[in-house]
């Protein structure tokens, strides 16, 4: 075990883990964070999506113990100070369904348009390419993005 | 008709708000604190074998384990319609990775571990993976003790075979039929099996305490069924209806995979052996393929004889079903299919024969469209075919022969009021059905498909659902049902028929996933008829409190009730304009009366429904004579795509669907199911495909291998079209339409890549490898 540090959602938490500890599961089961989900386990669903220093990154395919003086947001932390507007259009569109793969959709686009604002269609589909959903046939949570960032 | 405020409008989500900001509790979300234990399965590693001793000496020595159970420790077999299928393997297992054994320890590692070094011996036994195979004589049988099973009335199973069911209906004169017809077509089609993928993996964790109380939570679609299952198959253990309860968070997708009861029961049964702790059971993406449910496979031998006009005049439809090693849920697939594999046509005289046959491969069961897709990939296939040897447009050749109300099915009942004509009218309306597409460049070829649908829920006739209204001081409302919003809005739409009834704005309705300790009675989430029964439930508990509200204040205030109505959360008088009593002044507290004492108290609402007039009595020999479904939702969809010549490659350009769903109660959650239901489709024609070794072993369990859309794969344009035709019965005439979106997809797609190449695959998936294959072996060159 080794005692790690890093910052979560704004604080600065403390944890001891294991040197084969996945981050997901470290924030999950260990930390309380439970926005993060697990729907595959190989990086192939983009459920566990947690933003690392502004970059998307898969929760599941990064040992806790790399994390070490890092700074973390989940879908916990955005939503500290009440919704963003991209959670705002994605809500009132009634844009997701079952809502599991929506922490690490929102996360996604959330660092996309972070650095750029006004992405194009393809730039939106790209961005969430990794975050599979089997509910909305991705349109309606496209079409939520378009309206938000579409150049005014 | 009188104006409504509330249903048919697209209100926001009641989950909507959880769902965005992380705040939805999905089942593994859930803490039970340190004392909580860890179950891990062992997997057979044989398609078929018998089990000749476990030894679970070496697992119980590594720290940690609590204990190891095995099927000795719970020889009861359970099942939604039949009883075949165990806890844990008996004395044989039946397909690859079944579970045989599972080890409880103080963490997952150690339970992991210890499952690896539990010891099987076992006789390997032929196996049987063709459902062709399995019907022939002498054939190795999978369930021996078929005749044994307990059954519903409706399943004709025969022992000594592999057949677990033979659906059976005969209408008409077939033969005659088909001598008068001047053109007959006859071929055999193929649908493989398909994975659910729901993201969210099945999960459960069940408490058995002390006193004698089995809890459970699961990620569930099904917590009343659960909870009788579960009383059922564990009532050798003392355990009673009352002892149970199913808790159901959030569904991270369900799609028929977690209906019923699968993996759930390991975790109740699991509790009893270790009394007074929780114990988790986790799925993982393999096992979310191969051990839960997967889609029956399919081969569809369909003979459509049709006048020299389209019009049909006789069909015979043999379906071979490849059920898997346990039936118990996937048996009313093929039922249900049996009936109503006529599709959405006139057809006098008819033939079916639906075969559920025991293979040994995972269990078959339902899955969004519950056969319908199946049958349909051939059907249509067919129609579009004999429209163009017989020179007619393939969208009249469906008019032509398209059901309509009154008309019988199969079965012999007749046909539901239904806006299919306005749907195929629509359809080829939106899509352009007479223009010609251009295509986008010289090795690109444009087609056009057409497609009809129709699915009837596929339930007991006893199926029933139920609801308590209770208000709160404010006037605010708790809804308390026990269907599952999977996704799919329910608990939205079932907000608004209360909404409707007692002036309250949904954002006052609180409505949640349930508990069956505390929510009344519902049979399950599945079929898609819960927005029509429940809905019917919802309205009536409604009507019944706005009754109880009336007669209140027509007591308190001498007012004639039948002058009282409901407007913006207050009680108003037809003929006495001034009188306006707010909800919120009464409906816990009572109306205070001039001597200080009050009448009334709190105002709380029930209803329930049960479609009285159904019933699966029929003659065996036919199927006629019942009234086994209680209605049909229809609707068309064409589809334009364009196909890379070079590397087979589908693009999708432009969808529309039309679906009657009788009354859009939130039309933005109806749009929603159109969107999501045509990419499901989308999926399992274009890129979807399980693969099995010569063991039996699924090669592809994963996400990498076995490919679902991503965002980037989706449809060009897609234009859901909403008909109207109201069900008699429905709440607002209501009927479901959630499974029913991707039913017209597959044969579509099928039509449009003969449209564009001139090649008919009549195999699905129709994978672009098929297609270059094809094109390759295909006489038909290229225009230029």
């Amino acid at each position: 075990m080794k005692k790690i540090s890093f910052t979560l959602n704004g604080e600065l938490r403390q944890v001891d883990v294991a040197p084969n500890e996945i981050l997901l599961e470290v924030l999950r089961y260990k930390m309380g964070v439970k926005s993060p989900k697990c729907g595959c386990d190989t990086g192939d669903c983009g459920a566990c999506t947690v933003i690392l220093n502004g970059k998307a990154v898969r929760s599941c395919l990064i040992f806790a113990i790399e994390i070490n003086g890092q700074e973390i947001l989940t879908l916990e932390g955005l939503s500290k100070d009440g919704l963003t507007p991209l959670q705002k259009a994605l809500m009132d569109r009634n844009a997701f369904q079952c809502g599991y793969c929506a922490p690490g959709m929102i996360l996604s686009v959330t660092c996309l348009i972070s650095g750029n604002p006004h992405p194009s269609e393809e730039e939106i589909k790209e961005s969430i390419a990794g975050n599979l959903c089997r509910c909305t046939g991705y349109q309606p949570v496209i079409d939520a993005i378009r309206q938000i960032t579409k150049k005014q | 008709m009188e104006e409504l405020k509330y249903v048919g409008h697209s209100a926001v989500r009641v989950d909507g708000k959880e769902k965005v900001t992380g705040a939805a509790v999905y089942t593994d979300d859930l803490e039970f604190g340190p004392d909580l234990l860890y179950a891990e399965i062992v997997e057979g590693p044989h398609a078929h074998a018998m089990i000749r001793a476990i030894d679970t000496s070496e697992a119980m020595k590594v720290p940690g384990v609590i204990c190891v159970v095995t099927g000795q420790d719970f020889p009861y077999n359970f099942g939604l319609y039949m009883k075949d299928r165990f806890i844990f393997a008996q004395d044989r297992v039946r397909f690859f990775g079944e579970q045989i054994a599972a080890v409880v320890a103080r963490t997952p590692q150690a339970a992991k571990k210890a499952a690896r070094l539990v010891q099987v011996n076992y006789s390997p036994l032929p196996k049987v993976v063709c459902p062709l195979e399995a019907l022939r004589e002498g054939a190795d049988l999978i369930h021996p003790d078929l005749k044994h099973y307990e059954h519903v009335p409706w399943f004709f199973p025969k022992p000594g075979t592999n057949v677990a069911h033979h659906r059976k209906v005969r209408k008409g004169d077939v033969e005659q039929g088909f001598a008068k017809a001047d053109y007959i077509l006859e071929d055999t089609y193929e649908v493989p099996r398909y994975a659910h993928c729901a993201i969210e993996y099945h999960a459960a964790v069940a408490k058995y305490d002390h006193s004698g109380r089995l809890t459970v939570w699961a990620s569930s679609q099904s917590p009343h069924t659960q909870r009788n299952l579960f009383a059922n198959a564990l009532a050798p253990l003392g355990i009673k209806h009352n002892d149970v309860r199913v808790i159901a968070p959030h569904v991270g997708g369900g799609f028929g995979s977690k209906a019923g009861v699968t993996m759930e029961i390991i975790a109740a049964a699991i509790a009893t052996r270790v009394k007074g702790h929780p114990v988790k059971v986790l799925w993982n993406r393999e096992r979310e393929f191969y051990n839960t449910y997967q889609r029956l496979g399919v081969v569809a031998k369909l003979k459509l004889g049709v006048k020299s006009d389209g019009r049909i005049t006789a069909l015979h439809h043999s379906l071979f079903w490849d059920a898997g090693a346990y039936v118990e849920y996937g048996a009313n697939v093929v039922n249900a299919v049996g009936l109503s594999a006529i599709g959405p046509y006139r057809v006098d005289n008819a033939s079916i024969d639906s075969y559920c046959i025991y293979t040994n491969l995972p269990p078959g069961g339902p899955y969004r469209g519950f056969g319908y897709s199946e049958f349909l990939f051939g059907l249509e296939s067919h129609m579009e075919r004999i429209a163009k040897h017989l020179g007619i447009d393939p969208v009249d050749m469906r008019r032509r022969n398209a059901i309509r109300a009154g008309d019988l099915t199969a079965y012999g009942a007749k046909m539901n009021p239904n806006g299919l004509h306005q749907a195929i009218d629509a359809v080829a309306k939106e899509i352009r059905w007479h223009e010609t597409p251009s295509p986008s460049g010289p090795d690109m070829a444009i087609g056009k498909g057409f497609s009809l649908f129709w699915k009837a829920p596929a339930m007991p006739p006893n199926t029933s659902s139920s609801c308590f209204l209770k208000f709160n001081e404010d006037a605010s409302i708790n809804l308390l049902v026990s269907g599952m919003d999977l996704g799919q809005g329910f608990l939205t739409v079932m907000a608004q028929i209360a909404a409707e009834i007692l002036s309250v704005p949904v954002s006052k309705i609180r409505t949640e996933n349930p508990d069956t300790d505390r929510n009344p009675y519902e049979w399950q989430t599945v079929a898609s008829h819960v927005t029509w029964g429940c809905g019917n439930a919802v309205k009536r508990a409604a009507l019944d409190a706005r009754e109880q509200i009336f007669s209140l204040v027509a007591r308190a205030h001498d007012l004639p009730k039948d002058l009282l109505y409901l407007e913006d959360e207050v009680v108003k008088c037809k003929e006495r304009p001034g009188f306006a009593l707010p909800l919120k002044d009464f409906v816990i507290y009572g109306i205070q009366m001039e001597d200080g004492t009050f009448k009334g108290g709190p105002i709380m609402g029930r209803g329930m429904f049960m479609p009285e007039y159904a019933s699966t009595k029929a003659d065996p020999e036919t199927s006629q004579g019942g009234h086994p479904n209680v209605h049909y939702t229809v609707g068309a969809a064409a589809v334009i795509i364009e196909i890379d010549r070079q590397t087979g490659r589908v693009r999708v350009k432009k969808v529309v669907e039309a679906v009657d769903c009788g009354k859009a109660i939130n039309p933005k959650l109806v749009e929603g199911q159109i969107t999501g239901g045509i990419l499901q489709g989308i999926s399992t024609v274009l890129y979807e495909e399980m693969k099995f070794d010569h063991r039996g072993k699924m090669l592809n369990p994963n996400f990498t291998d076995y490919k679902i859309p991503t965002a980037l794969d989706i449809p060009d344009e897609v234009i859901p079209l909403i008909i109207e035709v109201p069900e008699p019965d429905g709440p607002y005439g209501a009927r479901g339409m959630g499974e029913h979106t991707m039913l017209p997809v597959a044969p579509m797609i099928a039509n449009a890549i003969e449209d564009a190449l001139g090649i008919r695959m009549k195999s699905m998936p129709i994978t672009a490898e098929k297609i270059c294959l094809a094109l390759t072996g295909s006489k038909k060159q290229p225009e230029k």
